[in-house]
């Protein structure tokens, strides 16, 4: 029912499609961690770890945040899950309005059949 | 008829996210645009639905002068309103309007699309960037949490004042 942006799926699944994305996605859930950091633990150089890290970054997956020299990388506030969740409030917010216009709608269609009769007889 | 008709099941509420920026909800009713349209548009009927009680508040009033050029005000509680003016007001078929609570309010269009005796409604909400979008869509949606806060605040200063 909750529909989301195919560039944005696109993006989160290739972005997912790798088994190093994966890995790195798994290692920030234990915690924040430096771009030199995961280099160095997926034995990676600094330029192919920063290029995996972008794309994590462009999917939502990844946030990071550079200070001083240091690039530090996180989880998404935007993860998939996250954004369902908030979608689908949204969603249900207008859904209980637009039962409630439903009804105020028929109650216009009843009273105009009415008035139409009346209007005829 | 009427009553088959309204057996039938519910029409499906759709979210889709556009852009990082726009939001569309759609919905299809039962009614000819005209009549959808004059429950957007008169101002005691759009109180009867914009405020559900499945949001578990009330509306306190709500002013509006619907036509182009024309503003309105939702007010929940003394301090807490919605506000904005109309861009647009186009018979049976359009509505634009701003929501100039915050500098993070987006434009409302609402489109109403006749076929058959039924009623398309597009919903398209416009953000002023990625994360006024993510901080506001539904904020109304909030605000029963937003005041159970300030109902367990005011009650700490009394106790804290007591």
């Amino acid at each position: 029912m909750v529909q989301y942006s195919r560039a944005r799926l696109d993006a989160s699944f290739a972005a997912l499609s790798d088994t190093t994305r994966r890995g790195v996605l798994e290692q920030l859930g234990r915690g924040d961690a430096s771009i030199t950091d995961l280099a160095a633990k997926f034995r990676m150089t600094l330029t192919g770890m920063k290029k995996h890290v972008g794309v994590l970054e462009r999917a939502g997956l990844v946030a990071t945040e550079k200070v001083g020299r240091v690039r530090t990388c996180k989880l998404g506030r935007d993860g998939l899950e996250e954004e369902a969740a908030w979608i689908e409030r949204y969603r249900q917010l207008w859904d209980g309005r637009f039962d409630e216009l439903d009804k105020v709608v028929e109650d216009l269609k009843r009273k105009e059949k009415t008035d139409g009769c009346k209007k005829r007889e | 008829m009427d009553a088959r008709r309204e057996s039938e099941p519910k029409h499906p509420t759709t979210v889709e996210r556009k852009s990082e920026r726009e939001l569309v909800v759609t919905r299809m009713f039962n009614a000819p645009a005209r009549l959808v349209f004059e429950a957007w548009t008169k101002p005691e009927l759009f109180q009867r639905w914009w405020v559900p009680k499945s949001m578990g508040m009330t509306l306190q009033s709500f002013e509006a002068d619907i036509r182009t050029g024309g503003t309105y005000r939702l007010t929940f509680a003394p301090d807490v309103a919605f506000f904005g003016k109309y861009l647009e007001v186009t018979p049976h078929s359009r509505l634009v309007w701003t929501n100039e609570e915050s500098d993070a309010g987006a434009v409302t269009t609402v489109t109403f699309e006749e076929k058959a005796g039924k009623t398309l409604l597009t919903l398209h909400e416009l953000y002023p960037s990625k994360e006024a979008l993510e901080q506001n869509a539904g904020a109304e949606e909030g605000l029963p949490e937003q005041f159970e806060q300030l109902d367990e605040l005011l009650g700490t200063l009394g106790a804290r004042v007591a």
